[in-house]
């Protein structure tokens, strides 16, 4: 998510393939270097809730995930 | 004589030639940035369409990301309902949340008990634009979005980076327990809606 732009896609790619996965680590870690939260939406398995799961690392991605979300950080309004 | 002062003095000028030049350069450029600025025609064009384009994708983002209900919700109602996590109500057996969560988009988080309907207080929680200018902002949706992936999935951090204030300070109370009722008449038609089909 941009301020002033809404949803803006930084990459996509396979994560089973080599090439992909390294283009997806170094945009993941771009992200949060600049500051960004990573979060995963997820179904949580128990209630079938949905839920968000924040993530620091990129080996924290459930390998089921289509899709990682960059938002601004939280501060207090 | 003066034929060796002439010819001094032209050694003298180009010497200083380079010298002159780099202020002559900045004044160039400087006057050509003036101008370039006060160019109509050399501005980024206002794109009227923008912000709601931005929007239409931060509604389909929402939508893709939490469940029918709470997209019904946003959609009918203009806020979604998040339960707390941290007490839950045990006498029923079904783990009803003590306290739930308004998620209003651009506007302070409302947090308030569901049996009674009583208001807890106000959590001012923004997500700032960090290249610094804090010019712009998320779509609305988007600021949804952000305030429920934030809270499903740290409850604990949002609360401690907000600023808490009572309800009154941002909201008016009178509006919210408004909200709260048209959302237990949203609710109360949604299962009618659901027991029929």
């Amino acid at each position: 998510m941009k301020p002033g732009h809404g949803e803006v896609l930084l990459a996509e790619g396979d994560p089973r393939v080599r090439e992909d996965e390294e283009r997806l680590v170094e945009e993941f870690r771009r992200q949060l270097d600049e500051g960004m939260w990573a979060a995963v939406p997820t179904t949580s398995p128990g209630t079938g809730r949905r839920e968000a799961e924040l993530v620091q690392h990129y080996a924290e991605i459930p390998p089921e995930a289509e899709r990682v979300i960059f938002f601004p950080r939280a501060s207090g309004g | 004589m003066l034929l060796a002062l002439l010819a001094l003095l032209v050694v003298a000028a180009v010497l200083a030639l380079p010298l002159a030049a780099r202020p002559v350069a900045r004044w160039r450029r400087a006057r050509s940035a003036r101008r370039a600025a006060a160019s109509p025609f050399d501005q980024p064009l206002y794109d009227p369409g923008r912000e709601r384009r931005a929007e239409q994708r931060a509604r389909e983002l929402l939508r893709s990301c939490v469940n029918d209900e709470e997209w019904g919700m946003y959609r009918d109602l203009g806020f979604i309902r998040v339960e707390g996590r941290h007490a839950r109500r045990r006498e029923d057996g079904r783990g009803h949340a003590a306290y739930a969560y308004l998620l209003y988009p651009h506007k302070p988080i409302v947090a308030y008990v569901p049996e009674s309907g009583q208001l807890l207080s106000e959590y001012c929680v923004e997500f700032p634009d960090l290249d610094g200018r804090g010019r712009t902002r998320l779509p609305a949706s988007d600021d949804v979005l952000a305030k429920w992936m934030a809270l499903t999935s740290d409850e604990g951090m949002v609360i401690r980076r907000a600023n808490m204030h009572l309800v009154g300070r941002q909201l008016d109370p009178a509006r919210v327990r408004r909200d709260l009722w048209r959302l237990a008449e949203w609710e109360r038609r949604r299962q009618r809606a659901l027991g029929r089909s």
